[in-house]
């Protein structure tokens, strides 16, 4: 089941849990709508060297990425993450990013 | 003589050794098998030894029983893959195995090290595990004069194999307590990172209100930084705390360090793979198996049955330079024991949740899908036995390795 919201002047597409669900359809525009949606704002550029993670590393591996991939590979500590993107940081980045949310593998 | 080096004489090396030994010519191919212990253990028996329904030894055999003839076990730690060479180093003699293609089956484990306070003090006192053997065994030592408090069960982070273990020991330990006539000196509390008691919508709603229904707490997406063994609580990265006087922990889970420094690891050293084919993603004759493996389903044992029977088949075509058209679908099937002689039974792949129904089982079944029943519990008493006999020795079973919809209610 999928609908669409409009979100800094765009139609997008999105997924029965609400992340969307076409990457490309994605801009910083429509990142800081989704943010203060989800009651992060204005996104600073603590958020955005998150951001740009998530998205360069669902570019070559094709998902979202886990909390641990990011403190490892973005080289923010968990607490940061935490503050910048509070209650499951890894579920807010991806939403805020325009990716699917992480599998979370279990 | 070509060569095919396995690592790891667990669950899924072991199954792949038995049923390759079946199918590649013994003229042609040799077949080494590597693992650092002497000792099999069936792993889903920990989960009852705290509670004594199983005994220490109800859970061990020796690996070499389940090797077949003809395929060479050394036993050994293994220092480094060097998939550059196609060899492996090893500790014994400190020799190296050449290989034309190698299987990683060198599974996931726990690793309490990794969480601040967890092994400092109170580890096997006021903070125990059921992941291993010596831990189950511990526990069960605990919990026989245990007088009563607040028993909280927690899970450090995702993934973590047998991903239903923890329900299944909060509800054995409801049980336990009814039994021992002390459930009301015992407060219940299953702490997890995840938003609910399971992943999937459904099974998360029915094993969140048996959860209810038994009295016991549940603390959802709780992220734990670290534990205070001296005030004795758990505490998360928005420093949220939850008060224990016994903790009950599932560690971070890890695989094995030598795919870490060989390179051939994610954060976590599992090995990145092609989620149908368990092909490397890095190397053309490296395949990784059962939890070794970075799949995106459950880190459990018949999730490496139902991967090795797709493996094979698609091991003899390749081999041959043909297309690997098996597919694995993530299939998993998973008997949840929950307690007063009752089971609940999940069966799931990559993309269908688990949803309520009967499971079909020629000769025995059928079993309740996503539903408490006696018949259940006594399918997972069974297993025991089966994965002794048939499923290590690489044996038909009777259940597909790609999941059907037979039986299911959509």
């Amino acid at each position: 089941m999928s609908m669409t919201k409009e979100f800094a002047g765009k139609t997008i597409l999105l997924d029965d849990e609400g992340f969307m669900e076409n990457p490309a359809e994605w801009d910083k525009a429509v990142a800081e709508e989704l943010a203060a949606e989800i009651g992060i704002s204005p996104l600073t550029d603590g958020h955005w060297q998150v951001i740009d993670f998530c998205r360069a590393d669902h570019q070559s591996q094709g998902e979202a990425p886990t909390l641990r991939r990011i403190t490892q590979l973005a080289g923010v500590p968990t607490k940061e993450l935490y503050k910048l993107f509070p209650k499951g940081p890894a579920k807010k980045v991806a939403f805020v990013s325009g990716l699917k949310k992480p599998t979370g593998c279990i | 003589m070509k060569k095919l080096l396995i690592l790891g004489a667990g669950t899924a090396g072991t199954m792949v050794a038995n049923k390759l030994s079946h199918m590649l010519s013994r003229e042609e191919w040799k077949i080494t098998i590597v693992d650092q212990h002497e000792t099999h253990y069936y792993q889903p028996g920990f989960l009852f030894i705290p509670f004594g329904i199983y005994g220490e030894n109800d859970v061990i055999k020796p690996k070499r029983d389940f090797i077949p003839q003809g395929v060479e076990m050394i036993v050994s730690e293994i220092k480094l893959i060097e998939p550059e060479e196609n060899r492996v180093r090893i500790a014994k003699d400190d020799r190296f195995l050449y290989y034309d293609f190698l299987i990683i089956a060198t599974g996931t484990h726990p690793c309490p090290e990794e969480t601040p306070g967890l092994t400092e003090g109170e580890w096997r006192n006021s903070i125990h595990d059921f992941y291993t053997h010596e831990g189950a065994i511990a526990l069960a030592k605990k919990l026989r004069t245990w007088d009563g408090g607040r028993l909280v069960v927690n899970i450090m982070e995702l993934p973590y194999k047998c991903p239903v273990a923890p329900l299944e020991f909060i509800f054995l330990a409801d049980w336990y307590f009814h039994e021992r006539q002390m459930r009301d000196k015992v407060e219940l509390t299953l702490v997890t990172p995840l938003p609910g008691a399971f992943t999937k919508p459904r099974a998360a709603q029915l094993l969140g209100n048996t959860l209810e229904d038994k009295n016991i707490n549940l603390v959802p997406e709780f992220y734990p930084e670290r534990v205070d063994p001296e005030r004795k609580v758990l505490v998360s990265y928005e420093d949220e705390e939850v008060p224990y006087d016994l903790l009950i922990t599932v560690p971070v889970n890890r695989g094995a360090d030598v795919i870490g420094i060989s390179g051939l690891g994610d954060e976590l050293n599992h090995v990145p793979v092609d989620k149908h084919t368990f092909l490397s993603t890095q190397f053309d004759n490296i395949f990784a198996l059962g939890d070794a493996a970075n799949l995106p389903t459950s880190k459990a044992g018949s999730v490496a049955h139902f991967a090795a029977e797709v493996f094979v088949e698609n091991f003899m075509r390749y081999i041959e330079g043909q297309e690997m058209i098996s597919s694995f679908d993530g299939h998993a099937n998973c008997f949840i024991e929950s307690g007063f002689g009752k089971g609940i039974l999940i069966d799931f792949n990559y993309d269908v949740e688990p949803l309520p129904g009967k499971f079909p089982l020629p000769g025995i079944g059928p079993f309740s899908l996503l539903q408490e029943s006696e018949m259940n519990h006594w399918g997972k008493m069974m297993f025991r036995w089966m994965y002794w006999n048939i499923l290590l020795k690489g044996k038909e079973m009777p259940i597909t390795a790609q999941m059907s919809m037979a039986g299911k209610w959509n």
